[in-house]
C-alpha cells in the first residue's frame, strides 16, 4: 500500500467545492418539478431530467478538473465542507461532502453514463404512457447517487443510500402491473435491507467509539489517524479491533448494495425493470455504491495493517472482503453459464463483475477496485444498452434461445455490443477490462494471505469468456429464430451505445502498466510514463496468462456455440453434454430455494408462532377482559332495567293517569263549563247568603 | 215593596231565563242570545242602583249602562263572527259537536 496519507490540510474550501451540492441537489429539484408535471408532458420532463444531469455533468468535469490541477500541481486536493446538522447538549452530528481525486472521478462517471442513459431513455420508453414519471425517478436516483458520491458523513451517506434503495425499488417495480417486477421490487427493497440493518448498526458503533461520523475533517474525522488510533486500541469479539468489526458491519451493507454472495439474490430479479434502469442502476452506479463505500471507508479497512509492509499484507476486514468478492466473481460467472434471458446473463455477469472489485479492493487497494468499477460501469451500461436495443428491435424478446442471426439485422448494435462484450471479457490490448481485471489479479498473484483467489479470478475470467461469447453467438449468429422479423433502434439509442462502446475501449489507457496514471491520481503521487512498467518481475507472464485463458474460453465457447443451425426448443449443447450440473446452474444453484426453505420458512414459522400467541395468549387476555367487562354490563344493564328503570316507570305511570283522569274534566262542550260555573255562582250566593245570616 | 226590590226581581228572573237559554239551547247562537239577555238583566241591576243610590244625580249609572252595552255589542260581533267561522268549518251550529278541545 503507498502511504496516501499526505494529503495537505484544507485551508479554505475553493469555490468550487463550496458549491458542489448542487450536483446532487439539481437532479433531485428537477425530479421535484417533474413530479408535478401532468403525463403529457412528456418531452419537458425528458428536457428537465437531462438538462440537470447536463449541468450536473459540467460541474462534476470542472471539479474534476479542479483536483486534477491540484494533482499536477503535487498539491493533493482534499477539501471538505462540513456543518452541524443537529446540535444535542456536547454531541453534535455534522454531516458536509468532500472533494478529493474518489469522489471527483466518481462524480464525472455516474453524470456521464447518468446522461448517456437519460438520452438513450427517451428512445426506450417513447411508448410508456408513465414516460413522466419515469424521468422523475430518474432524476431522483441520479440525484441520490450523486449525494453517495460526494458525502463526507457516514450519516449523510446512508441518508443517500438508502434514497437510492428508495428508487431502485420504485425504477425495478416501474411496471407494477406485472406480478413479477412488482415482487423483484420487494426482493430487492427486502434483501439490501438485510445488510443495511449491519450497516447502520456499523455507524452507531463508530459514532459511539469516535463521536463523529465525518470522514474527514482536519484530523478529527473518523478516517483520520486519531480516530483509526482510538478504534484500534479497543478490542471487540472473536481477536477483532473496534475497526475490523465496524470494517465488516459497513461491508454488509456494501455486500448488500454490491450483491455479494449471500446477498446476491435480489440482482438477477432486478432485471425485472425497464432495461435503462438495468444499465443504470444495476451495472453502472447503483450496485457500484458499495463498491465505492468501501473504498471510502478504506482507512478504516485497512486500519491496523503492518506499515511498511510490501502492500500486500491484510486485515481480517480485507481478508473477509477478498473472499466474499472472489466466491461471488466465480459463483456469479457459474450461474451465467446457464441463462437463457439476455438480461439475466448481464446481470449474473455484473454480481460477478462486483466480486472482481470487491476482491480488487480487498487485495489491490483502492485504486485497483476502483478502475474495474469505472471501466465496468462504461462497458456494463453499454451493454446493457445493447440488450435493450435487442429487445426493442426483437419485440419485446428477452430469451436468446428465440433470437439469433441478428448481425445483419442491427449491425450498428452487434458492433458495439461485441466491444463491449469483449471489454468484459478482457480481451487483451485494446479493451479496457483487459487492464483493470489484470490490475486485480496482478494484485492477486501478490497476495501474502493465499493464493486461492488468484486462481478463483482466473477461472472467473475463462467462464466470463465463455458465456459471453455463448450469449454473442446465439442473438447475433446463427439464423433468426423469432416470429417477427426484427429492426435497427432508432438513433437516440445507438448514438449512446456508440459514445460508450469508444469509452470502453480508449479507458484503459489510463490504467496501463506503462503509464498507471489512475492509481497515481487516486493514490496521490506523479504518473510516470515507465516503459519499463512491463519490466516488473511475473507481469507479462501474468498478462500472457490471461490472454490465453480469455481467448481460451471464447474459442471454447465459439467451438461449442458459434454460427451453428439449432432450433429454438433445442436443449443447449452443454446440457445435452451434462444435464445434472446443468440444471443446478440453471437454478442459480438452487440459492433461492435454498432460502425459501430456510429463512423465509423460519419467518413464516415465526410469523405462525406470533400470530398464535396473538390469537391464543395476547388474544385471550383481550379476550377475558372483554369477557368480565361484558358480565359487569350485563350485571348494570339488569339492574337499570329492574331497579332504576322500574322506579322510574312507575312514577311516570301514575302520572300519566292521574293526568288522564283530570284530563276528562275538559270535555270540550263549551255549555258544561257554563253549567258548572252557574253552579259555582249558586254556590257562592248560598254560602254569601248562608254566612251573612249567622 | 220598594221599587229597587222589585227592578231587582225582574233583573234576576231575566238573567235566570238567560242562563237557561245558555246552559239548554243546542244552537249556538240561541245561547249568544241568551247571554245577551243575562248580560241586560246586569245592565238593569246597573241602572236601578244608580236610580235608588244616594247619588241619583251624578249619572255614573248611567254611563257606566251605556258603556256595558257598547262593549256587549262589541262582544256580540265577535260571538257571532266566531259562529260564522264555526259554521262554515263544520256547517252546523251545534255546540254538543264542537268538543274538539276535549282534554
Amino acid at each position: 500500500m503507498q502511504e496516501a496519507m499526505s494529503f495537505t490540510p484544507q485551508v479554505a474550501a475553493s469555490p468550487i467545492a463550496q458549491w458542489l451540492w448542487l450536483i446532487p441537489a439539481v437532479p433531485i429539484v428537477a425530479a421535484g418539478f417533474a413530479a408535478l408535471l401532468k403525463q403529457p408532458r412528456r418531452k419537458l420532463a425528458a428536457f428537465l431530467a437531462i438538462g440537470s444531469m447536463s449541468f450536473s455533468l459540467l460541474l462534476s468535469l470542472i471539479a474534476f478538473g479542479h483536483v486534477l490541477v491540484g494533482w499536477a500541481h503535487h498539491a493533493a486536493v482534499r477539501e471538505t465542507v462540513n456543518f452541524t446538522w443537529i446540535q444535542m447538549g456536547a454531541t453534535h452530528v455534522d454531516l458536509g461532502w468532500v472533494l478529493d481525486p474518489l469522489s471527483a472521478i466518481m462524480l464525472v462517471m455516474v453524470t456521464f453514463v447518468g446522461l448517456l442513459i437519460f438520452i438513450y431513455s427517451v428512445g426506450y420508453m417513447a411508448h410508456d404512457e408513465n414516460f413522466t414519471r419515469f424521468f422523475c425517478f430518474l432524476s431522483l436516483f441520479a440525484g441520490a447517487m450523486l449525494g453517495v458520491v460526494i458525502a463526507n458523513s457516514l450519516l449523510l451517506l446512508f441518508m443517500c443510500w438508502e434514497l437510492v434503495g428508495l428508487t431502485s425499488y420504485l425504477l425495478i417495480g416501474f411496471w407494477y402491473q406485472k406480478p413479477s417486477a412488482a415482487a423483484a421490487a420487494k426482493k430487492a427493497f427486502l434483501t439490501t435491507r438485510v445488510g443495511d440493518v449491519f450497516f447502520l448498526l456499523g455507524i452507531v458503533w463508530l459514532f459511539a467509539q469516535t463521536g463523529t461520523l465525518l470522514f474527514y475533517n482536519a484530523g478529527a474525522g473518523s478516517m483520520e489517524h486519531g480516530a483509526l488510533a482510538a478504534l484500534l486500541s479497543q478490542h471487540a469479539a472473536f481477536g477483532l479491533t473496534a475497526a475490523g468489526a465496524i470494517g465488516l458491519l459497513i461491508f454488509a451493507g456494501a455486500a448488500g448494495k454490491s450483491g455479494q454472495l449471500p446477498l446476491h439474490v435480489w440482482l438477477p430479479d432486478a432485471m425485472e425493470g425497464p432495461t435503462p434502469v438495468s444499465a443504470l442502476i444495476h451495472a453502472a452506479t447503483m450496485v457500484a455504491a458499495g463498491v465505492y463505500l468501501i473504498a471510502r471507508v478504506y482507512p478504516l479497512m485497512q486500519a491496523g495493517m503492518p506499515l511498511g509492509a510490501s502492500g500486500m499484507a491484510s486485515t481480517p476486514a480485507l481478508t473477509v472482503v477478498t473472499w466474499v468478492g472472489a466466491s461471488t466473481a466465480v459463483f456469479a460467472a457459474l450461474i451465467a453459464v446457464a441463462q437463457n434471458d439476455i438480461k439475466r446473463i448481464l446481470a449474473y455477469s455484473t454480481v460477478s463483475q462486483l466480486g472482481y472489485m470487491m476482491a480488487g479492493l480487498g487485495m489491490g487497494g483502492v485504486a485497483v477496485g476502483m478502475f474495474h468499477l469505472i471501466t465496468h460501469a462504461f462497458f456494463k451500461a453499454l451493454l446493457f444498452m445493447g440488450a435493450g436495443s435487442v429487445i426493442h428491435g426483437c419485440h419485446d424478446e428477452q430469451d436468446i434461445r428465440k433470437m439469433g442471426g441478428l448481425k445483419s439485422d442491427m449491425p450498428l448494435t452487434f458492433f458495439t455490443y461485441t466491444i463491449g462484450m469483449l471489454a468484459l471479457c478482457g480481451f487483451p490490448l485494446f479493451f479496457s477490462g483487459f487492464w483493470s481485471k489484470d490490475g486485480i489479479l496482478e494484485a492477486a498473484q501478490h497476495w501474502s494471505v493465499a493464493k486461492a483467489p488468484f486462481y478463483m479470478l482466473v477461472f472467473g475470467a475463462l467462464l466470463t469468456a465463455f458465456y459471453m461469447t455463448r450469449q454473442v453467438a446465439y442473438v447475433f449468429f446463427g439464423t433468426w429464430r423469432g416470429h417477427k422479423p426484427a429492426h435497427e433502434s432508432p438513433a437516440v439509442m445507438t448514438m449512446p451505445l456508440a459514445i460508450l462502446a469508444f469509452f470502453a475501449m480508449a479507458l484503459g489507457l489510463i490504467g496501463t502498466p506503462l503509464w498507471p496514471w489512475f492509481r497515481s491520481f487516486l493514490d496521490d503521487h506523479a504518473a510516470p510514463f515507465d516503459l519499463h512498467g512491463f519490466g516488473e518481475p511475473g507481469l507479462l507472464v501474468l498478462m500472457g496468462t490471461s490472454t490465453v485463458v480469455v481467448i481460451g474460453g471464447l474459442m471454447l465457447s465459439w467451438w461449442i456455440y458459434g454460427d451453428r443451425e439449432f432450433k429454438a426448443d433445442q436443449p443447449d449443447m452443454l446440457e445435452m453434454a451434462a444435464p445434472w450440473p446443468w440444471r443446478l446452474l440453471q437454478n442459480k444453484f438452487y440459492v433461492d430455494e435454498f432460502y425459501a426453505a430456510t429463512f423465509i420458512a423460519f419467518y413464516g414459522w415465526w410469523a405462525r408462532v406470533a400470530d398464535w400467541l396473538d390469537r391464543r395468549v395476547w388474544g385471550g387476555a383481550v379476550t377475558g377482559v372483554a369477557f368480565a367487562v361484558r358480565g359487569w354490563a350485563h350485571l348494570n344493564r339488569f339492574l337499570d332495567m329492574n331497579v332504576v328503570d322500574g322506579s322510574f316507570d312507575k312514577g311516570c305511570d301514575e302520572l300519566a293517569s292521574s293526568g288522564g283522569l283530570l284530563a276528562r274534566i275538559q270535555t270540550g262542550r263549551v255549555q258544561t263549563y257554563l253549567r258548572i260555573l252557574a253552579l259555582a255562582v249558586i254556590a257562592l250566593a248560598a254560602i254569601l247568603i248562608w254566612s251573612s245570616r249567622a | 215593596m220598594t221599587p229597587l226590590a222589585g227592578y231587582l226581581m225582574v233583573a234576576a228572573m231575566l238573567f235566570a231565563i238567560g242562563l237557561a237559554g245558555a246552559l239548554t239551547r243546542r244552537n249556538a247562537i240561541l245561547v249568544l242570545i241568551g247571554i245577551e239577555l243575562m248580560l241586560n238583566a246586569a245592565n238593569l241591576n246597573l241602572i236601578a242602583f244608580w236610580r235608588y243610590g244616594p247619588h241619583p244625580e251624578a249619572l255614573t249609572g248611567m254611563m257606566f249602562a251605556i258603556f256595558s252595552i257598547a262593549v256587549a255589542a262589541a262582544e256580540a260581533a265577535v260571538g257571532l263572527g266566531l259562529v260564522i267561522h264555526i259554521h262554515r268549518h263544520a256547517h252546523s251550529t251545534d255546540l254538543d259537536a264542537m268538543n274538539r278541545m276535549k282534554g
